[in-house]
């Protein structure tokens, strides 16, 4: 927790360059860079380029399809963070060194494993080091805000954003005065390209945000709980006061799903094509919408649901109950993969980063605190909100929201990797109602507030992911590109079942079928195929072949067998003792070492 | 040991036969030296008698020595004197005459002799010459095991391995036998004569020579009824010739030829006649030579080159319909006896060789057809060609024979040449050196970039650690008890966190006194929260007892005391026939007091997990560390996806997948190499050898 606190930011420790900037206005200068070529000085000279007052820079994105590799260079990331930290001795023999005979016995392998060993070793390596070089293709830079020494960022309200930034990116700010239909939900499609949102009154409307082209907008003539975006952006499911709904993008009405009823929050899993849906009857449905079937309802036993977030690393679905837990939940368990007391009070809002590491949870007991997901589930940082948050939402790049009342309020992290720390706001804004729903914009430097005075779009630069993946999820794909998309996507549908807290464990062996499949195998044979079959002495003659001497026969390979045994591990252990050795003497602090400073 | 008594034995047999062969006085007379012996053998006696006191020599005592005394003369014995019969005893006395010389050198040359050494039993040898013959084989073949090695480590194989050859038949096939081997005749003829030349010019004398030969070959020929159509051949075809273009033609031209050897010579006596006939003869020849000359000129032969580096079935193909009219052009217009034809005779001539050379290259098994068809080629030109192949041959013999060896020594090189290609291909095979480069390449230039990568998470990950770890330490003493546990988990909850001192405070509506709702707000979680924190242990608890492994209670209430209602067994009963559960791993959420991990299995995910290792595996963690990296395209590059996807063995379909050759990795010839094998590590086999026979012998 300290350690958040302490950490220095960057941009507040640069002294001032040039005396004049100190006896200017208060107000910032602020520029726009427009091409990549500035941005880049900026970004590697750092203080130099602190005669702006602020530099700010919500990203802009290239027309230009960036091919997949951008996005692929990535993605090993994702899974290896999470592994190397699990486990630290797979992460050990990733790093070359044997661990030694004791810890495991690669060096008594055959030699046929040991190559294929080293032969895997040698291609993950390659691979890694193509995807890190692969990332030169990475061309956007995502946006920050950096105030002068000392400054606060929070401090910079919208409209200065407005007014420095290019009329393209000034006009993703917007308001959407909807007072009439009430508190709003909204939900961004998976290539932050189209919004929907649907009103307490049944306002349901999808528009085209870029464009500002509204797609439908109709009313349901019922309380809307919540709205989602299917796998793509022609589907819409909306949650209304009975039952499940879903629209195409013309709002037509294409189900009413009945065994999904008084649903209070949706969640969609693109790479399942599961619909989660948490209902007021305590029930989590997984609905699969690829083949309308209900793949599992699971009870949750814990009340009125209406606190749901997905991890978008392992699609575990995360509810938060009113005893303070928060329940992860897969569809092929009937009972909570997990369950982790956050709060004294009820938990009000979860969310979960999109590496899967940290998850945010708000209390009725006024605080805010971040998770580590990564096998502890321990506070990582806590803070106490004056009125609590009612709402969660984490960006691509990790920032994160917290709607407060009728205030939002984002956290940044230090880096990409790293959890947001509660310390300071980065920014703040102020909106005309309560907020109701919150979501960040994918690969946009835009959040979408949802509040009962309509809908607010609001730049927060540093949000998106600059660089998307144009085979993956592409904002600026037509009509057919989406459509064959769809079908690919399809076909790689991972089955619901599979969804479990790691989700590399199916790059595992089941231990337990095989140890199991072992101990049959045995049972059948009567013998152990595999065990080392044991010394029989052979038969001698002329009297040599008597029992005491067959006895001292076997005796002696016994001893053998036991001598080679404590030789290796007396050579282990001395070779443990001179690591130790020279570990410490190298570690030995001199006399002189005071004088160092 | 043994060996050398029984050397020694019978070097005393082979004496003692030679000296049965002695006359008989020169035998020694037992009675000369009785006196001597008979002190020595009451000595010897005694000696054994005292020896035969500890009972060990018993047997030798038993045994009876009365023929010891008597002398016989076909025979010496030595029984009973205890000791054995030297060849120098013998010889003590025949020291002094000087006339007994011969009989001494006799003896000493008897002497001298070495034995031979028993022969080992059938047996014995058969085992060595096995072991021999075992330890040759495995050498030859050890030879195998470097490429065998490479094969099965090799990222890809591709099938067929050999170099792709010429997928079309040789040419010979391609045209008709005999106008194949008519082709090879003229071009025979035609060399015989250049070669001819040649030799005039360099050494007329013998030239002479040859020119007579060829005479002489012309008479035999003269003689004989060939060329005379008389032969069935002929015969068959002097039917056909009236409908057959072609076969009227040949017996033109075999009549021709008729004309040619059967024309009577004149014999010019004077050798300006000779040298005008020569003159002649060079006449004759002198376009030809210049078209050759030119065609050398000219360099490698355009023709030449494509039937060199054309490989592909399309283009001999192509190449086919234009050499096939050819020879037929050719054919029409022999009679008018053009140049230009003749020229293009070579050329092809030169192509088959070109061909023949090229398959004899590519495949050492299949020499043994090309070596049949030369041969039959050969006999089909001895039909005509007898007066110019002895011709060659002379000529092959003396003059032209360094010329020959510098062309075969031309041919080997070339042959050596050629044989480190497929060697230089079969990495280009195996390896994709192309991707190799890439790879080296990226290693060069990803240093830094992977430096970055490795280096960047680093910071967090040790942030990350040094912010778990005081999280972990409360946790550690926290086992122990369940109320320290709790204590700490209400610590954990009820921690006073920093308020966040927003700019923005969120307006509220009601206006309040802050503090007093503060104060209720706080009042009322904590009262909450206790409850919140007390249910949930209980859960935990719960929870840890269910998955907890239960005990088998086997007891039978009534056996062995009295049951009923209200009666238990007793304890000890009890405690006897519990068999107590093992105890599971330790749970997950064992130091997490603030939750609860699931630890029952995903048999969803287990059905689709690996259940039985691979072979080579032995441990199940090695092969998960085959299988860590994803190999799909969602998580690597495209050439990285390519390469980890890249089929272990591609075939060509249609292609004949001939088993492995010496020749395809590189080794010349199987029986060199097996030599030079065997030559290599002649020690080892000889020690062994010798071993064998020494044990042998021994026995």
């Amino acid at each position: 927790v300290g350690e958040m606190e302490t950490a220095p930011k960057s941009g507040r420790d640069v002294p001032p360059k040039k005396d004049k900037l100190q006896t200017k206005r208060r107000k910032p200068r602020r520029y726009w860079e427009e091409e990549t070529v500035p941005t880049r000085d900026g970004a590697s000279a750092g203080p130099p380029c602190n005669k702006k007052n602020r530099e700010l820079r919500p990203q802009r994105r290239k027309n230009a399809h960036i091919l997949k590799k951008s996005r692929i260079s990535k993605k090993p990331q994702v899974p290896k963070k999470p592994r190397e930290w699990k486990n630290p001795e797979s992460q050990r023999s990733l790093s070359g060194v044997n661990p030694g005979p004791g810890s495991s016995p690669l060096p008594r392998s055959k030699a046929k494993t040991r190559s294929r060993l080293e032969v895997a070793e040698a291609e993950e390596e390659e691979t890694s080091i193509k995807a890190a070089r692969s990332e030169l293709l990475l061309a956007e830079e995502p946006g920050f805000l950096e105030g002068e020494d000392g400054e606060d960022t929070a401090k910079i309200c919208q409209a200065d954003i407005v007014e420095a930034v290019d009329i393209a990116s000034a006009a993703k700010h917007f308001d959407l005065n909807l007072r009439q239909f009430g508190p709003y939900r909204l939900n961004y499609s998976r290539t932050g390209r189209h919004l929907a949102f649907g009103g307490r009154r049944g306002h349901v409307a999808a528009l085209d945000w870029v464009t500002k082209k509204l797609m439908c907008e109709i009313n349901v003539m019922e309380a809307v709980r919540d709205i989602r975006f299917l796998h793509s952006e022609a589907l819409l499911a909306v949650a209304q006061n009975r039952w499940l709904h879903i629209y195409d993008n013309q709002g037509i009405e294409l189900h009413c799903i009945r065994r999904c009823d008084r649903v209070t929050r949706l969640e969609f899993l693109p790479f399942h094509f599961l619909l989660a849906t948490a209902s007021e009857t305590g029930f989590l449905t997984y609905l699969d919408v690829s083949v309308g079937k209900i793949v599992a309802a699971l009870n949750a036993r814990a009340g009125r649901l209406d606190v749901m977030s997905q991890n978008p690393y392992n699609a575990v679905i995360h509810l938060g109950h009113s005893n303070g837990t928060v329940s992860l939940w897969s569809p092929a368990m009937k009972e909570p993969l997990a369950k982790i007391l956050c709060h004294r009070g009820g938990v009000r809002a979860v969310a979960v980063d999109s590496t899967g590491t940290y998850m945010a949870t708000s209390g009725l007991d006024h605080q805010l605190k971040i998770f580590d997901l990564r096998g502890t589930y321990q506070p990582l940082s806590t803070r106490t909100l004056p009125h609590g948050a009612g709402h969660l939402a984490f960006s691509q790049r990790g920032l994160l929201v917290a709607g407060m009342g009728d205030v939002v309020n984002i956290w940044a992290g230090q880096g990409k990797a790293s959890p947001p720390s509660l310390e300071q706001p980065y920014l703040t804004h102020r909106l005309s109602g309560p907020v109701h729903g919150l979501q960040f914009c994918p690969f946009e430097d835009v959040l979408g507030v949802g509040h009962s005075g309509g809908i607010t779009s609001m730049l927060v630069p540093g949000a998106g992911e600059p660089n998307f993946d144009g085979l993956e999820s592409n904002p600026y794909r037509s009509r057919k590109q989406r459509q064959e998309w769809e079908v690919k996507a399809l076909l790689e549908k991972v089955p619901a079942e599979l969804i479990c807290l790691d989700p590399r464990a199916l790059a595992k062996v089941d231990v337990i079928s095989l140890e199991q499949g072992k101990k049959e195998r045995i049972e059948r044979l009567g013998y152990d195929p595999e065990a080392k079959a044991p010394f029989q002495p052979k038969p001698k003659q002329k009297g040599r072949s008597s029992t005491a001497s067959l006895v001292k026969r076997k005796r002696k390979v016994m001893d053998e067998e036991h001598r080679d045994k404590v030789r290796q591990s007396l050579q282990q252990q001395q070779q443990r003792h001179k690591e130790v050795k020279a570990k410490s003497t190298g570690a030995r602090p001199s006399a002189l070492d005071r004088f160092v400073r | 040991m043994t060996a050398n008594r029984l050397a020694e034995s019978l070097l005393a047999l082979s004496q003692q036969e030679e000296l049965v062969d002695l006359p008989k006085d020169y035998l020694l007379s037992g009675s000369e030296d009785e006196g001597d012996n008979d002190g020595e053998r009451e000595h010897q006696k005694l000696l054994e008698a005292i020896s035969s006191l500890d009972g060990k020599n018993r047997r030798k005592l038993a045994e009876r020595s009365e023929a010891s005394l008597k002398v016989s003369e076909f025979n010496v014995s030595s029984e009973g004197s205890g000791e054995k019969l030297v060849l120098a005893d013998l010889l003590e006395p025949v020291k002094t005459s000087s006339s007994l010389a011969t009989v001494k050198k006799q003896l000493n040359r008897v002497k001298s002799k070495k034995t031979v050494e028993l022969p080992l039993n059938k047996e014995e040898i058969e085992r060595i010459h096995r072991e021999v013959a075992f330890n040759k084989t495995t050498q030859v073949l050890s030879k195998w095991d470097p490429v065998v090695l490479k094969n099965r480590q090799a990222e890809q194989l591709v099938f067929p391995l050999e170099k792709e050859e010429p997928a079309i038949a040789p040419i010979e096939h391609v045209l008709s036998g005999w106008k194949y081997h008519k082709v090879v005749k003229k071009g025979k003829a035609k060399k015989a004569l250049k070669e001819f030349e040649q030799l005039r010019k360099v050494n007329p004398a013998a030239a002479l020579e040859e020119l007579e030969k060829i005479e002489k070959a012309r008479m035999m020929e003269r003689m004989s009824l060939k060329h005379q159509n008389s032969g069935k051949w002929a015969k068959s075809k002097a039917i056909m010739a009236k409908y057959d273009l072609e076969a009227r033609q040949a017996m033109q031209e075999q009549l021709a030829k008729n004309k040619e050897l059967t024309q009577k010579l004149q014999v010019a006596s004077e050798s300006e006649e000779e040298e005008g006939g020569t003159e002649e003869v060079e006449e004759l020849l002198v376009p030809d030579v210049v078209n050759e000359v030119q065609m050398n000129a000219d360099g490698p032969n355009p023709w030449m080159l494509r039937s060199c580096t054309s490989d592909t079935k399309e283009a001999a193909t192509q190449e086919d319909p234009e050499q096939l009219p050819e020879p037929e052009a050719h054919e029409v217009s022999e009679s008018e006896g053009e140049e230009r034809p003749v020229a293009e005779e070579e050329i092809l001539l030169r192509e088959f060789e070109e061909r023949r050379s090229l398959r004899k290259r590519s495949e050492l098994s299949q020499d043994a057809e090309p070596a049949g068809s030369q041969e039959t080629k050969d006999s089909s030109s001895q039909e005509v060609l007898s007066e110019l192949r002895v011709l060659a041959q002379k000529l092959k013999e003396n003059d032209q024979s360094r010329k020959q060896k510098a062309s075969s020594e031309g041919t080997i090189p070339q042959v050596q040449r050629e044989e480190p290609a497929p060697e230089e291909e079969e990495p280009l095979l195996l390896q994709r050196p192309e991707r190799v480069q890439t790879l080296e390449e990226l290693e060069e230039l990803g240093k830094e970039e992977c430096f970055q990568n490795k280096e960047l998470p680093r910071p967090v990950l040790e942030g990350q650690q040094s912010e778990r770890t005081p999280n972990n330490r409360p946790d550690a003493p926290k086992e122990k008890k369940k109320k320290e546990q709790m204590i700490d988990l209400q610590n954990l909850l009820t921690t006073q966190s920093p308020s966040v001192k927003s700019l923005a405070v969120p307006t509220i509506e009601e206006l309040e006194d802050e503090e007093e709702r503060n104060q209720r707000q706080m009042i009322k979680e904590a009262f909450a929260g206790d409850d919140v924190i007390r249910d949930f242990l209980k859960e935990k608890r719960e929870a840890v007892e269910a998955s907890k492994p239960k005990d088998v209670d086997l007891t039978l209430p009534g056996w062995g005391e009295w049951g009923g209602v209200g009666l238990k067994p007793s304890a000890k009963k009890r405690r006897r026939f519990l068999i107590k559960a093992p105890e599971g791993p330790p749970r997950k959420d064992k130091n997490l007091p603030n939750v609860i991990i699931n630890e029952k299995r995903n048999i969803h995910t287990a059905a689709h997990q690996v259940r039985v290792l691979p072979y080579p595996f032995t441990h199940h963690w090695q092969f998960e560390r085959t299988i860590q990296t994803p190999i799909g395209s969602t998580w690597n590059t495209q050439r990285a996806f390519q390469k980890l996807t890249t089929p272990k063995v591609v075939t060509k379909p249609g292609h004949i997948i001939n088993p492995i050759k010496a020749e395809d990795v590189g080794y010349r010839s199987s029986s060199r190499s097996d030599l030079s094998v065997i030559q290599r590590n002649p020690k080892r086999i000889t020690t062994r050898h010798k071993k064998q026979l020494k044990k042998s012998s021994v026995d």
